[in-house]
Formats: C-alpha cells, sequence, structure tokens
C-alpha cells in the first residue's frame, strides 16, 4: 500500500451537552493514503464535520491520536497546530470564508504570506497559476462580492492549495452550489487527489460521494461502513474487515 | 518589498471602515487637542504668574527677628504674631552690624543683597485713612534688587533723592488718596511724629497688595519715621537664579542668625492653591485621555465582532493568536497615528485661540491675556499617553477576538 498521510487511531470527541456529556465523536479508526480521495458520508448529525475538524486539527480529541504526515498531533501546543495547519493541511467549508476586503488572488496569497517562505513576486505568480488552474485566470483581481457562489467556492479552493498542502479537508464543499458547479468542483478535487494529494470531503450526497476512491459511512460517530469504490462508478457495497457496521 | 500581511490586513480593515475610521481619530484628536491646550493654559498661567511674583517681590527677604540658637517652639508656631508685636517695646530691633551682615553675605551670594528699612504707618485722604508699609531704600541699589525702576509710570525713581522726604506711590493707592507727582501727603507712623512727603513718582508692579499698601522713601526718611536713626530692619535679596531661594535663605539664615524668608514661602498660600488647580487638572485630562481611549476601545471591539468569520478562517488557515491579534493593535495604532497629529493641531489652534481671552485675576491688576506655555514636552508627552491607552484600549477586544474557536464560527456559519 502507498504512504499513509493521516492516520486516526481511537479517536473521541465528548463535547458538553446540557448537564451531561455527549459524544459526538466515538472511537474513528481511520486511514487515509496519500492520494486518495475519500467521501465521508452519513445522516446529518451523525458528527461527519466533527471529525473532519479533528482531522484539520481545528479541534482536539478527548481521546485517541492522529497522525498527520506520521507526526503526532496530539500533544502538540496550539501554535504548532497552527503550524500544522499553515503547512500540511489546506480546509474548505460550505461557506467560502474569503476576507471581503481582498481580491481573489490576494486571498490565495494570504497562507503564502503568512508563512513568509515566498518573495512576493513568487506569491503573484503561483497564486495566478492556481486561480487559472481552477478556470479563473480572469478573475484574479476581482473582490469575493463580484464573484458567483462556484466562483468564490474555487477561489477558497486556490487558498486551500496556497501552501501546497498534503491534505484537503472539505466538508459540504458544494452544499450551497448549483449542478452544474458541484460537478466544476467535484472535478476539481478529483484532480488534486490525482496530482499526488489526499482529499478528505464531507458530503450527504452519495452520487458525488460515490465519485471518491473510498467512502467512510458515519453514523452515531462511529464507522458503519468502508466502501471501496471504482471512481466514477455506483458504489460497490463492499464492506472492509474494518467495518463496524 | 514585502508588507507583513498583519499591516496589509489591518490596512484593509480601517480602510474600508471609512467612516468608524474617521470618528476614531476624532476622538483621539479631540482627546490630544484638548489635554494638550489645557497643559498649556495651566503651565502658562502659573509661569505668568510666578513671573510677576518673581518680578514683584524680593526672591528672599532677611528680616530682624533673630533666631535665638534654637527656636522655642512657641515661637515656631507663633512667630508672626510675636514679630508684628513691637508696641510694647517701642524700637524696633534692627539687624545690627547691618554693614558687616552685607559684606559677609555679598561675598558668596549668587545674585545682589541691598538694605532697607520698613516701617507701618498710616496715611490719610480726608476722612478716610490707609495702612501702609513705608520701605526705606537706595535708589541706586534698588536696580539690582527689584524691577522697581521699570514699574515707575510717572515720576522717576531717582526723584527720591531730590527734594526732602519724597515718595513714590503705587499706582492703587495714589488713585484712591488722588495723588499725583508733585503732590503732598502725610505719613504717620504708628509711634513717633507725622512726616510730610511729596510724590516723587508713581509705579505699578501689578500685585495689588503691593500697589495698595508699599510706599517707597529713601532710607532716611524711613528712619526718620521709625525714629531710629540708623536702624536697617529689612534686606531684600536678589538671585539670578529665583528657584534656588530656599536654599540659599537657609544658607543666609544659619550665617547670620536673622530669619530669611525664600519668596515661595511667603506666598506659600498662593502657591499650594496650584496644588490644587494641578489635581483637578489631571482629572481633566484623564477624563479626555478616557474620551479618546473609549473610542478606540469600541471601534475596535465592533470591528473585531464583525470580523469573527475572517478571524476564525485565519486561524484555521494557521495564523497564530499573537499574529491575529496584532493585526488590531495595529489598527488602534493606526488611528491613533494619524488622530496624534490631528489632536496636535487641534490643540495649537486651541490655544492660540485661547490667548484672545481676556480675564480679569483677583491677584494681579487688570484684565489678562490668557498665558499659554508653548512646549513640545507637552505634545510628545500627550502623544506618547494616548498612543499607549489606544494600544491597550484595542489590547482587550484584540485577545478576545483572537481567542475566537474557529469550529465555532464555522459551524455557525454553514
Ligand atoms: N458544541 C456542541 N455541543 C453540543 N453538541 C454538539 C456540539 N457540536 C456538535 N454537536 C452535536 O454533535 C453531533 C454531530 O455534529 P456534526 O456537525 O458533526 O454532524 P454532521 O454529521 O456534520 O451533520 P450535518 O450533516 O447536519 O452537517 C450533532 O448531534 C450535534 O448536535
Ligand atoms: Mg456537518
Amino acid at each position: 500500500m502507498s504512504e499513509v498521510v493521516v492516520e486516526t487511531k481511537g479517536l473521541v470527541r465528548r463535547v458538553e451537552s446540557g448537564a451531561t456529556m455527549a459524544t459526538i465523536v466515538n472511537g474513528i479508526d481511520l486511514t487515509v493514503y496519500k492520494g486518495e480521495f475519500l467521501a465521508i458520508t452519513g445522516p446529518s448529525g451523525s458528527g461527519k464535520s466533527s471529525l473532519l475538524y479533528l482531522i484539520g486539527l481545528l479541534d482536539a480529541p478527548t481521546e485517541g491520536e492522529i497522525l498527520i504526515c506520521g507526526q503526532a498531533t496530539s500533544s502538540m501546543s496550539n501554535s504548532e497546530r497552527a503550524d500544522m495547519r499553515l503547512t500540511k493541511l489546506g480546509f474548505v467549508f460550505q461557506f467560502h470564508f474569503l476576507l471581503p476586503e481582498f481580491t481573489a488572488l490576494e486571498n490565495v496569497m494570504l497562507p503564502m504570506q503568512t508563512l513568509g517562505t515566498l518573495s512576493m513576486a513568487e506569491m503573484h505568480e503561483r497564486g495566478a497559476k492556481l486561480l487559472t488552474s481552477l478556470g479563473l485566470g480572469d478573475q484574479l483581481n476581482r473582490m469575493p462580492s463580484q464573484l458567483s457562489g462556484g466562483q468564490r467556492q474555487r477561489v477558497a479552493i486556490a487558498r486551500a492549495l496556497a501552501n501546497d498542502p498534503a491534505v484537503i479537508v472539505a466538508d459540504e464543499p458544494t452544499g450551497n452550489l448549483d449542478t452544474v458547479s458541484t460537478d466544476q468542483v467535484f472535478a476539481i478535487l478529483r484532480d488534486v487527489a490525482n496530482s499526488g494529494r489526499t482529499v478528505i470531503v464531507v458530503t450527504h450526497d452519495v452520487s458525488l460521494a460515490a465519485r471518491a476512491d473510498r467512502r467512510v459511512n458515519v453514523v452515531d460517530g462511529k464507522i458503519s461502513g468502508i466502501f471501496v469504490q471504482e471512481h466514477g462508478k455506483a458504489p460497490a457495497e463492499q464492506p472492509s474487515e474494518t467495518a463496524k457496521a | 518589498m514585502r508588507v507583513p500581511p498583519v499591516l496589509f490586513i489591518a490596512w484593509a480593515h480601517v480602510t474600508n471602515r471609512l467612516r468608524q475610521t474617521f470618528i476614531g481619530v476624532i476622538g483621539v484628536a479631540t482627546g490630544v487637542g484638548f489635554t494638550i491646550m489645557i497643559s498649556g493654559v495651566m503651565e502658562g498661567s502659573q509661569r505668568q504668574f510666578v513671573g510677576t511674583l518673581i518680578d514683584a517681590m524680593p526672591h528672599i527677604t532677611i528680616t530682624d527677628e533673630r533666631l535665638s540658637v534654637s527656636l522655642q517652639p512657641a515661637e515656631q508656631v507663633y512667630g508672626a504674631a510675636q514679630r508684628s508685636n513691637f508696641t510694647a517695646t517701642e524700637k524696633r530691633p534692627g539687624i545690627s552690624n547691618s554693614n558687616l551682615v552685607l559684606g559677609s553675605l555679598r561675598n558668596w551670594l549668587p545674585g545682589a543683597i541691598t538694605p532697607s528699612v520698613k516701617v507701618t504707618a498710616m496715611v490719610y485722604s480726608g476722612n478716610a485713612r490707609f495702612g501702609v508699609t513705608v520701605t526705606g531704600i537706595d535708589p541706586r541699589q534698588e536696580e539690582t534688587v527689584s524691577k522697581l525702576a521699570k514699574q515707575i509710570v510717572a515720576g522717576e525713581l531717582y526723584g527720591l533723592s531730590r527734594g526732602s522726604n519724597a515718595v513714590l506711590l503705587g499706582q492703587a493707592l495714589a488713585t484712591k488718596i488722588g495723588a499725583r507727582v508733585g503732590s503732598t501727603l502725610t505719613i504717620t507712623p504708628g509711634t513717633g511724629a507725622p512726616v510730610s512727603a511729596s510724590v516723587a513718582g508713581i509705579y505699578k508692579s501689578g500685585v495689588r497688595e503691593v500697589d495698595e499698601r508699599r510706599i517707597y522713601s529713601l532710607m532716611r526718611t524711613a528712619q526718620m519715621l521709625a525714629g531710629q536713626p540708623d536702624l536697617v530692619n529689612e534686606m531684600r535679596i536678589q538671585l539670578n537664579d529665583a528657584f534656588v531661594a530656599p536654599e540659599v535663605a537657609s544658607r543666609v539664615q544659619s550665617q547670620i542668625g536673622y530669619r530669611a524668608i525664600p519668596w515661595q514661602e511667603a506666598n506659600a498660600d498662593l502657591l499650594s492653591s496650584f496644588k490644587v488647580q494641578e489635581k483637578i487638572t489631571s482629572v481633566i485630562m484623564a477624563a479626555m485621555m478616557l474620551a479618546s481611549t473609549f473610542a478606540i476601545y469600541s471601534i475596535i471591539s465592533t470591528i473585531t465582532n464583525e470580523k469573527r468569520n475572517d478571524i476564525a478562517i485565519m486561524k484555521s488557515l494557521g495564523m497564530k493568536e499573537y499574529f491575529v491579534q496584532t493585526i488590531f493593535i495595529i489598527e488602534a495604532a493606526m488611528i491613533a497615528v494619524v488622530g496624534i497629529p490631528v489632536g496636535w493641531l487641534l490643540g495649537y489652534l486651541l490655544c492660540v485661540g485661547m490667548t484672545h481671552i481676556k480675564y480679569s485675576n483677583p491677584i494681579t491688576e487688570g484684565t489678562l491675556a490668557i498665558a499659554i506655555y508653548y512646549s513640545p514636552v507637552h505634545y510628545i508627552v500627550v502623544a506618547l499617553i494616548t498612543l499607549a491607552c489606544c494600544l491597550l484600549s484595542a489590547f482587550l477586544p484584540a485577545r478576545k477576538a483572537s481567542r475566537v474557536h474557529p469550529v465555532d464560527i464555522i459551524r455557525g456559519a454553514a
């Protein structure tokens, strides 16, 4: 098997819910490989987003361990986790979260500026190249308010790719988009995976999930099934041995 | 050149909220401007007042009150009462060996000293009588210890040496008794025979108390009023630097054994009113600072609240907390950096405007223009305090903002 990029071991996340504690992620063991396109599906409220936030180091698990590119993260400081997010991870959410005062290109350059390894000219060039490759070559200097929903989401993907991360995590990235834009976004994520990056997408849309290499179904914070798929085809119902269904 | 992203983002925030930024700038400028004005007026009026005081009176007055080897407690407390209580002895003690004393002090004094004779007396005008102090002086030496020569408004100082028993009157007294140069008046000492004197000149010191009560004559005339031909009961010292008077006075006192009073002590009541004034001024200034600080605080709070989505995504992308915090503190600094020079200009204009206001001073005579003391120190100190207040007031909302948990925002925005 190829290189492991993300690995979770016995991941548990509990939150306070009124007087009691609710377990929203309940013992997830998952291994994701380099260049793999993984879809996380499941009913609403099953814990998909919560799992993704843990994998993306936006939230810390109550129990368990997450390894990103072989590095254990549970004992990391906030600052170290921020560094990991900056260099190893890229995020796309349902809402685009572009900074409204900046152009598409400036938004894409922001993570590069934060990292601070490239010159202004290099950042400019890389940002323009990324946006052009996503079909936004003529929108570089548009403000987010001047872009369509699909265009904004593509700018957000370009921003996620800015520092050449190993993993892209996306939570319902097409949740607000029409079918044409949805197709575009999924095609782009597919390309990103094909280029050797790991893509983890949460979606409740089964037909979209079918375009991934593997689909993990989550129910009540637990993995209920893992389905290996030939992408582009209908899901083959082949529960793997790790499935707890 | 690479602009750090914090600056870049801070700049975008303030320039995209021009109305708020403008209000912040005005808030800071108002605080700075009025604080500068108040400082200028306060320091100006104090300096003007102290200047008048220093010009109008000796920096140190040596009296004929002898300090025994050590003062009795009662004398310390009731010293002033005892000193004026000289009718019992009928003879003023005077400063003995005044020429020796003068000689020894002139050896080291950083300034000039002159002997004089002080006698209390009455001046009658119709039915009214006025208590006065006749100060017998040597006109040639007077110029070295006082501004009297410059304060003459009619007649002249050397008129004292001509004619017999010539006197100089303060303008206020001259007006009250209707005297002019050349008039004659009768001066009646507490004990002894009245003396008929002619007015050789009129002076105006600007200090009402002096202009209403002090009459200058030759020493000889004053000695005649006292009935003691060789009396010297006062020495006046003019220092090169008026502000060392207390130190010099205590040295004089311990050298010659007579009481030496520095001008600060003689005017302790007036000077202590400055302390109250300074306290009130500080309170007003603190309130002004609070106003500009609050303007910044509310603006930064507003921006951070509006920018929670941006903060969430910036943190998701890997920006650290201090980095996010710095953005908002820089925004406050930007507003301050624009507001402070505007405040300087406002403060300067207010000061210039204030000089056109006239007021009547209860201590000095007539109306005066408000004196403004212009000092770069005011501008710099006010700017630094304002900058510090702005940064501090931005610190709390900025820190709160930087602690926003991205997951909370991202969940909410979906
Ligand atoms: N801070 C919290 N406090 C209490 N309960 C929470 C909190 N955050 C999430 N939950 C609960 O955890 C569960 C999982 O939430 P999560 O957002 O991960 O679900 P999801 O699978 O992404 O659902 P959806 O498909 O609707 O987005 C839900 O029942 C939710 O109500
Ligand atoms: Mg979700």
